[in-house]
């Protein structure tokens, strides 16, 4: 367990390395300049020359590049570009409670919308409640996000005025209901096929129906018997969708105007942050890889099968 | 003496492409006693696993039970309530499966699988059905029960994971143990001893069993009384001694031809029955062993024979052969091709 811990940690360090180096290396091999994007269209040449010098960017490759890694061991991930006097750092550990808090509020629309509706259209396969989850888990799959949470800012918060329109406030779980909410929908219904087929496979088992032999009631069959086997993929899906979800983020982010990381990386990648944008990407990878050990602990705690040296 | 279980004309249908029914199992009936061991012996896919299942209402859907009665110590199983049902499976009937890797649930504990139906059927406390677990292990040859009640089942082999499914299975002292095919999926020494153990269990408690196998080796040295099935119809049935000593129907003469063989001095390959039974749905008129059947005159092609005793005379016998009964025969339904 411990060994197999440390090692995990040593992959997670490598897996980093990898990933702030690619980042590094093709932010620098795009042909465009950032200096003269900060400079504006209308900078004469000298300022341009100017702000390269001040960035550093005239040194050779391999000389910026490990002046980069040498200040992230140190715990320095540069200053933004584009936002002067500010360290990267300090920038994204600002943001990331609000991208956590929308993440996570993803993740527990889809359990909510997904789970019931899968496990109750399992018992009922065939009826029309079961044809009826699919048919809505299929309008959840092709809703596009940002069309969804346009759709909700428009009339829970617009026009019926049921929610807040935009940013951050008091309470705070009161403005994150859309925003969450138009992350999760989608996954809900991806939730909903997914545990739907699982659970279908679960009460087809032979320990279903040994179960069943055995006189226990179906309440106990499913809470007791199957849950666990159908969290096991949950699971993994939940894993997945962290990183899948950073992806989304900037779009709900954007949509609903929060501060958050996904808003952080795109605007890095629209001036060609250099920092900001090496730094938004440490902090992702991080996350994901952090949300994967998690869940390979939870699995080895789920599923007695699962042995955590190997 | 009234019976434990009564089954009469049991039918299970399951729905054919061409939207009509199969009868998987076609008017089986026969009946057990207390402490009495019946076999159900017939190829894969005869009906076995069905006509079990229908009488602990477990027919895996879209099979229905679409006829006939099973009583319980008189009382009407098809008739029973939900709630009935589950008091009922567990605590007075029990059921040991073919494929004990399957059926316990990797993700338990088998402490938590043994004891859940202690507190639910007989109301012990947590306490007091963890000791009853601890004695039920003993009880089955495991070895240093209280340590192992929180493995979980993949820490063990296959025959003692049927092991525990017996301890399950007669946890509440069940007056019925149904056990479908509990030893096919062992290897040859373990199956001697879980068919020992489900024995001595089974006299301990007086309790009826139905022994399902294909191997009609293991049937005949465990089982009072036997049921030859095939194609979902009984085809004859008598006592061990009946069965095995004056087989009647010809499937149970070539059934037994080829478990002898094995006791030859030179063993050689079990020969099989040539032909293979027919295809869900694809029943042909008259006896519906007849494609197979060595001894199929015309007769046997327009008419279904009915199960009547046997001409030896022998009590009890019963065959559903026109040849070798012709009673058969003139009790058969005149079955045309559909
Ligand atoms: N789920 C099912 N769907 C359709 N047909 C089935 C199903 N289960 C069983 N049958 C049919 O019922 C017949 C008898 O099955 P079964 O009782 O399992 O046989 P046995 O236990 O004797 O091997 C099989 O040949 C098969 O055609
Ligand atoms: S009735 Fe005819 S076909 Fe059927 S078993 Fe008897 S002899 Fe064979
Ligand atoms: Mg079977």
């Amino acid at each position: 367990m411990i060994w197999w811990i440390l090692r995990r940690l040593g992959q997670m360090l490598i897996v980093l390395f990898g990933v702030v180096s690619l980042a590094f290396l093709l932010v620098y091999a795009v042909p465009a300049d950032p200096a003269s994007t900060l400079a504006g269209p209308n900078a004469s040449a000298a300022t341009i020359a100017s702000i390269h010098a001040q960035l550093g960017l005239d040194n050779p490759l391999w000389q910026q590049y490990f002046g980069f890694i040498g200040r992230l061991l140190t715990g320095d991930l540069g200053t933004s570009y584009v936002l002067r006097e500010t360290p990267v750092f300090g920038r994204i550990v600002a943001a990331l409670p609000t991208t956590l808090m929308v993440a996570v509020g993803g993740i527990l629309w889809q359990i909510i919308l997904g789970v019931p509706a899968g496990i109750f259209a399992a018992y009922r396969r065939g009826s029309w409640v079961d044809r009826l989850i699919t048919f809505l888990s299929l309008i959840g799959l092709s809703a596009p996000p940002f069309w969804l949470g346009l759709l909700l800012i428009y009339y829970f918060a617009f026009t019926w005025g049921l929610f807040p329109l935009n940013g951050l406030g008091s309470p705070v779980f009161w403005y994150l209901v859309l925003p969450t909410f138009t992350l999760g929908a989608g996954g809900g219904a991806w939730y909903a096929r997914m545990t739907r087929t699982n659970m279908i496979e679960t009460l087809d088992s032979p320990f279903v129906r040994m179960a069943r032999a055995k006189g226990m009631p179906e309440r106990v069959i499913l809470w007791r018997h199957s849950f666990r086997h159908i969290a096991i993929p949950l699971l993994t899906m939940i894993g997945l969708d962290f990183g899948y979800f950073l992806g989304g983020v900037v779009i709900v982010e954007t949509v609903f105007g929060l501060n958050g990381i996904g808003r952080l990386a795109f605007d890095a990648i629209s001036n060609l942050d250099t920092p900001m944008i090496v730094g938004t990407v440490l902090f992702a990878a991080i996350f994901i890889v952090v949300v994967n050990f998690i869940v390979d602990l939870l699995y080895s705690v789920i599923d007695p099968r699962v042995r955590l040296n190997s | 003496m009234s019976a434990l279980l009564e089954v009469s004309d049991l039918v299970v249908d399951f729905p054919t492409a061409a939207d009509g029914v199969f009868h998987a199992v076609d008017s089986v009936s026969f009946t057990v006693s207390a402490g009495e061991r019946v076999g159900i012996v017939g190829e894969s896919g005869s009906g076995k696993s069905l006509t079990s299942q229908a009488l602990m209402r477990l027919v895996p859907e879209p099979g229905t039970v679409s006829s006939g009665s099973v009583l319980f110590e008189g009382a009407d199983v098809m008739a029973f309530s939900a709630k009935k049902l589950q008091k009922w499976r567990g605590s007075q009937t029990a059921m040991v499966f073919q494929d004990p890797m399957s059926s316990l649930n990797p993700l338990m504990r088998i402490g938590r699988q043994i004891t859940e139906s202690l507190q639910k059927h007989l109301g012990l406390s947590k306490a007091e059905s963890r000791t009853r677990a601890i004695e039920l292990l003993q009880r089955v040859g495991i070895p240093d029960a209280e340590s192992r009640l929180s493995d979980f089942p993949g820490a063990f082999s296959g025959g003692m994971r049927q092991r525990v499914c017996i301890a399950i299975a007669t946890a509440c002292s069940p007056k019925l143990i149904i056990a479908d095919e509990p030893t096919t999926a062992l290897d040859v020494t373990v199956q001697a001893q879980v068919l020992d153990l489900l024995d001595h269990m089974a006299t301990e408690l007086n309790t009826g069993v139905i022994l399902i196998s294909h191997d009609l080796g293991v049937i005949s040295s465990f089982c009072d009384r036997i049921l030859v099935m095939y194609a979902g119809r009984i085809v004859e049935e008598g006592t061990a001694e009946q069965i095995v000593g004056d087989p009647q129907h010809p499937y149970t003469k070539a059934l037994l031809s080829s478990i002898l063989r094995l006791s030859e001095p030179i063993p050689r390959r079990l020969k099989p029955i040539s032909g293979a039974p027919p295809l869900a749905g694809q029943r042909a008129s008259g006896c519906s062993f007849a494609p197979r059947c060595a001894l199929a005159i015309d007769a046997c092609r327009t008419l279904d024979p009915a199960l009547v005793p046997a001409s030896n005379a022998s009590p009890g016998q019963r065959v559903a052969c026109g040849v070798a009964a012709p009673a058969a025969f003139e009790l058969a339904d005149e079955v045309t091709a559909a």
